[in-house]
């Protein structure tokens, strides 16, 4: 007779070799698993808790901060995945559950690849650089819209225009925005805008839904066509969190058709408050130079005719002292000299000399006899006097 | 497009006139001149902004190739 061996063990322990039976496991130390997202939730650590799902049953999951930010998606319940890490136990709570390493979308997972490729090869060649980004106009007078024109991205951008900016005209080119034939319809709505030139702006864009739904605006030629575009773009493309190849290649992005609309035109009331204050400016730029001109024409009064004539009257005045005191001045000078001449000329007269008892000799031929020893006895000599002159001979 | 200055224009129009009306170098002539185009230009926007009813029209197929348009209305869901 066999007797089984019946073992004893705590919780703690049999948790502990249940989890060394299933991580020696290979097969559940690395497995790809598809399934429906249900209970998503983000832990403010970064952590990512979720249930994997299916027609048989759930599976319990955890995707780590450190994988969680390599997601290109934001995990959404009713999302069908594939996920791919290990299966453990977590001791604590006794159960067994899958430790997330990567996970992507069910079925568009070479989508996604393809979208990364082409946005990386578009982005080399330039298509996103900013310098190609044309400046949206403040004041357009037609929004060209490219859309379906059924669905919420027609009544809302509508709707948005109409409340904001009512003074645009939209118009609308109704557009395939998912499968077949969506992206050629989609760039032949460009070229007919930049062809008839019929618009200020474009917005082009659809609501949200799956990546499937919103792959049109993933297409190249898409990312093409508006590129060349001459009318500056505005992509609109599903929910803030959805992004395009349009949206990177488009001259701004809008996180959705109603933002696009309120891009795309300023609000009137925003311009009537601004036309009130440019008036108001103006205004008063025109009292400014209405008020400096009345000051220059008071300081213009000041200098009239009369009082121009009386101040060079004054001046003629002064100018007419000054000659005549001038002349009187000279007149004086001339005068002295004169009198300095002629005292001069006095002392000098020899006939003074000859008045004050002196008296000059000269000889027979009229020469003034300066020596004694010039003369000889007998030598007749005149004398002339003050008074007169006698004929005398020297003894 | 309607042809004539746009919009767009007017209200550039203005800046420019706001400024020269705030340039205190100009004559009078001229600032008078600016600022009746100025109240000119503000009235039309005014009128064009407090007039203005939207208009949405609809590309279709005209049946030869090109395009007509039409008025637009969304259908409500």
């Amino acid at each position: 007779m066999m007797e089984d061996k019946v073992y004893m063990a705590t919780v703690t322990q049999v948790n502990q070799y249940i989890k060394q039976v299933m991580d020696k496991n290979v097969v559940l130390s690395n497995i790809w698993i598809k399934g429906e997202l249900s209970n998503c939730k983000r832990h403010y650590s970064g952590h990512i808790y979720l249930t994997l799902k299916d027609d048989g049953g759930v599976l319990k999951a955890v995707m780590f901060r450190n994988s969680a930010a390599n997601l290109v998606f934001e995990p959404q319940d009713g999302m069908r995945v594939m996920a791919r890490g290990r299966i453990s136990v977590y001791e604590k709570g006794g159960a067994y559950q899958l430790y997330i390493e990567e996970m992507q979308p069910d079925g568009v997972g070479a989508l996604h690849v393809a979208f990364e490729q082409m946005k990386e090869r578009l982005e080399k060649e330039g298509l996103f650089d900013s310098e190609y980004k044309k400046p949206i106009p403040t004041y357009p007078q037609t929004i060209g819209v490219i859309t379906a024109s059924t669905g919420a991205a027609v009544r809302d951008i509508i709707h948005v225009l109409g409340r904001r900016a009512p003074y645009v005209k939209v118009l609308l080119y109704p557009c395939l925005v998912q499968g077949e034939g969506a992206a050629r319809n989609i760039c032949e709505a460009i070229s007919y805008f930049n062809r008839e030139k019929c618009c200020d702006v474009i917005i082009a864009g659809r609501g949200g839904g799956s990546i499937e739904d919103l792959w049109a605006f993933n297409e190249e030629e898409v990312a093409r066509a508006i590129f060349i575009s001459d009318i500056p773009i505005i992509s609109a493309v599903g929910h803030e969190t959805d992004f395009t190849i349009a949206d990177f290649v488009a001259d701004m992005r809008a996180p959705t058709p109603s933002a696009a609309a309120e891009i795309a035109a300023a609000d009137a009331s925003d311009i009537l408050r601004q036309l009130s204050a440019g008036r108001d400016r103006m205004k008063s730029g025109m009292m400014y130079l209405i008020k400096s001109h009345r000051t220059s024409i008071a300081r213009f009064r000041l200098r009239n005719p009369k009082d121009r004539i009386d101040n060079l009257r004054v001046y003629l005045d002064g100018l007419q002292r000054e000659i005549v005191h001038a002349w009187r001045v000279k007149n004086r000078e001339d005068r002295n000299k004169v009198a300095l001449l002629n005292s001069k000329l006095h002392t000098l007269n020899p006939s003074n000399v000859l008045a004050r008892g002196y008296c000059m000799a000269t000889d027979q031929k009229g020469t003034v006899v300066r020596s004694a020893g010039s003369l000889s006895t007998g030598d007749e000599v005149k004398l002339m006097f003050s008074d007169g002159k006698k004929d005398c001979e020297v003894k | 497009m309607t042809k004539g200055a746009s919009f767009e224009d007017n209200m550039k129009e203005l800046a420019d006139i706001v400024k020269q009306l705030e340039n205190k170098d100009n004559t009078l002539d001229d600032s008078l001149y600016y600022f009746e185009k100025g109240v000119t230009l503000t009235k039309k926007c005014q009128t064009i902004l407090d007039r203005a009813e939207q208009k949405v029209n609809v590309l279709l197929d005209d049946g030869n190739g090109g395009k007509k348009e039409e008025p637009f209305t969304a259908e409500e869901e």
